[in-house]
């Protein structure tokens, strides 16, 4: 069976950089920015997208909405269907 | 997951008002999680809230029918919807100080009448919005802007004045166990009569920094520490969590 692979997406515009998702993921996937985004916040960025499980913590203990967890394999029906 | 909630907020108002790592956009999530789970119908509920950081939540976020009411009053706002129009679901969200000071007394009414609602509080232990003031669910010992040297008081149970007040459902849970507490808000949800989930949701911005010794330095770290702050047998200090 091969690994599932997950791809985190981050709202910028959304995010306020509170760093809850950075201390809740398990696998240290994500990471804080070192350059503020166009709102301003130094926003959370992904690391390390390859160590992501899909735990869904980051997304489910976001204050702001800004992160979605898929995995890869529902994108590319997603993709199918509206090509 | 996000992408399906999106058809219950209005994204326009977004990013929110709260301070970054507030605790209540994370009960906002599980609110919108367990009405999605359970397939009801958001133009046939009406969300009330009264004043203060958690009456933001669903106003104006919630792509709903919202009334951000006067302070301390949403529990009578929403006994007159529910005795205009019986057919719409009504949920009440507001702050631990909006619910059990300002409006104790519509709290523990609204629970001795059974009036079918969900009531929700967003119980950040202080007066957030107003300057961190001390509140009746401050716990003993913690400092607030007006007890410096900490609270000499101790605090209110809400989950067991609502119970004792005659609630049927009464539940706590903390924005850190997000399963458990989209399982008690679909169980408020569906309950026919009066309900009450107590969510901890902590304030870093007045609460968190004053008391850093059991919040942590950081608003991450103050949702981190309810990870070992809850307990089915609490000893000083540990909160008491599950469906009552």
């Amino acid at each position: 069976m091969a690994k599932k692979s997950f791809d985190i997406q981050i709202n910028t515009a959304w995010c306020k950089g509170c760093e809850v998702c950075v201390a809740i993921c398990p696998k240290k996937v994500l990471e804080m920015s070192d350059k503020p985004a166009p709102s301003g916040y130094f926003t959370a960025v992904v690391k390390r997208q390859a160590d992501c499980i899909g735990c869904m913590e980051c997304e489910l203990h976001c204050p702001d909405l800004a992160i979605e967890v898929k995995s890869k394999k529902e994108e590319v029906k997603s993709d199918a269907k509206g090509g | 997951m996000i992408e399906t909630l999106k058809k219950y907020i209005r994204p326009d108002v977004f990013p929110t008002p709260f301070c970054p790592g507030c605790g209540h956009g994370i009960l906002m999530q599980a609110l919108l999680r367990a009405i999605d789970e359970l397939k009801l119908d958001i133009d046939k509920m009406v969300f009330l809230s009264g004043i203060g950081c958690a009456a933001w939540i669903p106003s104006p976020h919630f792509a709903a029918d919202t009334m951000h009411t006067t302070h301390g009053r949403p529990i009578t706002f929403a006994t007159g919807i529910k005795l205009v129009n019986p057919k719409l679901k009504v949920v009440v969200i507001s702050g631990d100080g909006d619910l059990s000071a300002i409006g104790g007394n519509h709290l523990i009414h609204a629970a001795r009448r059974n009036i079918e609602m969900t009531v929700i509080c967003a119980n950040n232990s202080i007066y957030g919005m107003t300057g961190g003031q001390v509140a009746p669910t401050t716990p003993t010992g913690a400092k607030s802007a007006t007890t410096p040297q900490g609270n000499p008081e101790r605090d209110f149970d809400l989950c067991k004045l609502v119970k004792g007040a005659g609630a049927d459902y009464v539940a706590r849970g903390t924005v850190y166990h997000m399963r458990e507490l989209i399982k008690y808000l679909k169980t408020a949800l569906q309950h026919k009569g009066f309900s009450f989930v107590d969510v901890i949701s902590p304030c870093y911005t007045q609460f968190g920094r004053r008391n850093q010794n059991t919040c942590g330095g950081s608003a991450s770290s103050a949702i981190m520490n309810l990870k070992t702050a809850v307990s089915k047998t609490p000893q000083d200090g540990e909160i008491l969590t599950g469906e009552f």
